[in-house]
């Protein structure tokens, strides 16, 4: 059995109320942290954690803390980013449903070690029944003494605030956020000043996955080198994967990092292989924005050796034969799955998401679902796959965020996996259009 | 256009040396500026040569800048300290400089790889409607796109278009021309006492609006027109009325207990047809000025004439207004002087109405090109 930091007690009955989650050891950490450790210990210990930012980018969390500014007399912030919207990902969400608990464990232990007395959690606006489950789990533990002025007696006041989005994708980007949540358009700000120096309301701020924040809690309890000492390399502890696709047992599986690709997708304990009958053709590895990878690729590295699930193992090879583990957004396609099909759907949320703040993104994402719609629906030119590659690489590190990054990744790198199959319905438009109708020529299926 | 390895051996120095100045070296040049200057404005203190584009920037309006991507530049050194390359093109009109910092923005083909992409993205829902656009002539997209732009487009689809909005009784809102800088949004934010327009929608669907076309009342709202750097916002009192190289900018001033009264009146003849703030080389505001003397001074007896204003020779709006003795000759023009040859043309110029130029007229006309300084 693998070690499970954060769902193991996910499916005790009645998890989600105080009382059970407070016997199955619940907010210890709350009281170990407050009563015997200084919060220049807790960062210590989560920076030896070597946790990386589990919302994607995958950034040390320690050292994020650590770049915390602390000027005199003016206050810091937490700012838990739930605006978890990235198509294939919800694991937050599973996460926030079954044990809000834990997040709120892990906010109160980050906020002691930050310094911040008022924190927030940004939800996704269509997550309503999610924020009624925060918000009572927040009444329980400060009826508690938990949360509130003087928790447990120690001097620490801390208050939490559950703040619905309006459900719009770009403000998970970290101060798109912190504009929604200061009441403003989700418009992405210029970097610097990082939200560490300025975020919310112009103040030094800290924003952390959900996932990220809930290993807080377990860190304090068991020490940063234990939370080390699972995974691989710098991919330390354990990942929350959200499998979906053409898979037989979808769902949100905890996995500690350096679980080889091919057990994850083929063993019963996780995803249990491909759906009978189908084999496997492509994958998204972390979420709709990075690189997609033929089945071969996908499996083994190009010097042969087993892809593992970890930052490293996925991103090895760089764009040309690798991706990224993202947030974890695990995305299966079998044979029946139309890559140009999926290319523009993934387009057109981008398109439909992008803030229209700076140029390249703003005309960028809707020239290429346009242009990629035009392939799927018979009309496309010989020049358009020369075109789309173009636009991806002047839309790709021109923008103000990360989105058009994220916009450009999956059409370059659909159209440098799958280009014979573009060719193809550039090439047979009768036959590409027809219901149903997949590229069935030459490539690599598992 | 300007040999940079002609300029790139000068070192220009500002004239009030402190000790704390940073050096930066942009395209081979290098400059001292005062920390906390962005590489944009470093640049310019250069000259027009090296200063990348500003669509979006303004630099009389707080916040405004990094939207439009334009002034992408590539640092090939951060700083004497860290001179590793940043990873990614920056947006020089918000990156600070530091001491060492090496950039290359015209010497870089990276560089003017992504502003083509730029321009072509701008230009992808731009209606090109220039020859009826009152904006034609001082239109900072024009001249961006002359400069990076392509002949044709790859561009196929519908393009985005709006109705023509009235917001207000003085301005006309066309948003199909619109490049969302968000300068009319600072501009109102900024100088007027309340802001009553703004951005809605979002992605490709955005657009300057009022919400239910409220009416933009405002003694500064004039204002925005000036700060459109396309023919987006316009003034309704000019609209079609002439095209601007056929006006004639004068300085003048009054006494407005408004604002500060200093404008410049367009003339076309013996009339007054529009009243704009001043604006400097970059083309921007240097003092904003009220809706009465934008709008409602337009006769030359509520004025005091100051003189022609300065308009730079290569722009179309100084064509055939000034007699050339009269400009100071500008380092391009040096430069064209210097390398100036006598065309042995076997053609007879003389029977087509040629004037030839007689060379002590040459002389008149360049003083400082013959003259033996440096």
């Amino acid at each position: 059995m693998a070690t499970k930091i954060l769902t193991e007690h996910i499916n005790v009955p009645g998890i989600e109320t105080f009382d059970v989650y407070r016997k199955q050891g619940g907010y210890t950490a709350v009281e170990k942290a407050l009563k015997t450790m200084t919060p220049e210990a807790i960062v210590e210990e989560v920076k030896k954690a070597g946790v990386r930012g589990r919302g994607g980018a995958g950034f040390p969390m320690g050292m994020k803390w650590s770049f915390l500014a602390k000027p005199e007399g003016v206050p810091r912030y937490l700012v838990c980013n739930a605006d978890e919207s990235e198509p294939g990902t919800f694991k937050d969400h599973y996460l926030m449903k079954n044990i809000p608990h834990l997040l709120i464990e892990g906010m109160i232990v980050s906020s002691f070690a930050l310094g911040a007395n008022k924190s927030f959690i940004y939800v996704r606006g269509e997550l309503m029944y999610v924020i009624n489950i925060l918000e009572k789990a927040i009444a329980e533990a400060k009826a508690k003494g938990f949360l509130g002025k003087n928790i447990l007696g120690t001097g620490y006041d801390l208050e939490l605030v559950v703040q619905p989005g309006g459900g719009a994708y770009i403000c998970g980007e970290e101060t798109a956020l912190l504009e929604s949540l200061e009441g403003k358009r989700g418009n992405p700000r210029n970097k610097p000043p990082f939200p560490a120096v300025k975020g919310l309301y112009q103040s030094p701020t800290v924003v952390n996955n959900v996932e990220s924040i809930a290993t807080a809690a377990w860190i304090v309890n068991n020490g940063g080198d234990a939370y080390a000492a699972v995974g691989i390399g710098r991919s330390t502890g354990t990942k929350l994967i959200s499998a979906s696709g053409h898979i037989r047992k979808p769902g949100v599986y905890e996995i500690e990092l350096g679980l080889p690709v091919e057990d994850f997708l083929y063993a019963d304990e996780w995803c249990g292989g491909i759906r009978p009958g189908h084999k496997f053709k492509a994958l998204v590895a972390g979420g709709s924005s990075v690189p997609i990878l033929p089945a071969n690729l996908a499996l083994t590295l190009a010097n042969g050796e087993k892809r593992l699930m970890s930052y490293e193992s996925l991103s090895d090879g760089g764009f040309a034969t690798g991706t990224m583990l993202g947030s974890g957004g695990f995305i299966v396609f079998d044979e029946t799955s139309c890559i140009v099909r999926n290319t523009w759907n993934f387009s057109r949320f981008y398109h439909h998401e992008s803030c229209g703040q700076c140029s390249p993104c703003r005309e960028g994402t809707g020239w290429m679902e346009k242009v990629l719609h035009r392939i799927e629906y018979g009309h496309g030119h010989q020049q358009d796959i020369d075109l789309l590659v173009d636009v991806a690489k002047k839309i790709e590190g021109n923008t103000i965020c990360p989105l058009g990054d994220a916009a450009a990744w999956p059409v370059a790198s659909a159209i440098r996996h799958f280009r014979d199959e573009f060719q193809w319905h550039i090439d047979n438009p009768s036959e590409a259009t027809k219901p149903g109708a997949v590229y069935k020529g030459e490539m690599a299926l598992v | 256009m300007i040999d940079l390895r002609l300029l790139s051996r000068t070192t220009i120095y500002m004239e009030d040396v402190k000790p704390q100045l940073l050096k930066v070296t942009i395209d081979g040049i290098e400059v001292e500026v005062e920390p906390g200057t962005t590489i944009l404005q470093a640049a310019r203190k250069i000259g027009p040569e090296v200063a990348p584009p500003a669509m979006c920037y303004y630099q009389p309006l707080k916040a405004s800048g990094g939207k439009c991507r334009a002034c992408l530049v590539r640092v090939a050194a951060g700083s004497a300290k860290d001179p590793r390359p940043m990873p990614k093109l920056v947006a020089s009109c918000l990156t600070a400089v530091q001491d060492g910092m090496i950039v290359e923005n015209t010497t870089n083909p990276q560089v003017i790889d992504a502003r083509n992409g730029i321009v072509e993205f701008l230009l992808l829902n731009h209606p090109l409607d220039c020859p009826v656009c009152d904006q034609a002539g001082e239109c900072d997209l024009q001249n961006f796109a002359f400069d990076h732009g392509k002949v044709t487009t790859r561009y196929e689809e519908e393009r985005r278009t709006f109705e023509k909005q009235d917001i207000g009784p003085y301005i006309q809102l066309h948003m199909t021309r619109c490049i969302l800088c968000y300068r009319c949004v600072f501009t109102a934010d900024q100088i007027t006492n309340k802001r009553v327009h703004g951005v809605l929608g979002r992605g490709d669907a955005s657009e300057i609006g009022t919400y239910i076309e409220k009416a933009i009342d405002n003694d500064f709202s004039g204002n925005v027109i000036d700060v459109c750097p396309v023919g987006a916002l316009t003034d309704k009192t000019y609209r079609f009325k002439n095209r601007v190289w056929f006006s004639k900018p004068v300085d003048a001033h009054r006494d407005c207990p408004t604002c500060s009264g200093n404008v410049t009146l367009w003339y076309r003849g013996e009339d007054v047809i529009r009243v704009t703030a001043r604006k400097n080389e970059w083309n921007e505001v240097t003092e904003f000025i009220c809706n009465t003397c934008r709008f409602e001074k337009k006769k030359t007896s509520d004025w005091t004439i100051e003189g022609p204003t300065k308009i730079s020779r290569s722009s179309v709006i100084s064509a055939n207004k000034y007699r050339a003795d009269t400009v100071k000759p500008a380092f391009g023009q040096r430069l064209a002087a210097a390398e100036y040859k006598a065309i042995h043309d076997e053609r007879d110029t003389s029977q087509l109405g040629i004037q030839q130029l007689a060379p002590e007229r040459f002389a008149k006309v360049l003083p400082s090109a013959l003259d033996p300084e440096p």
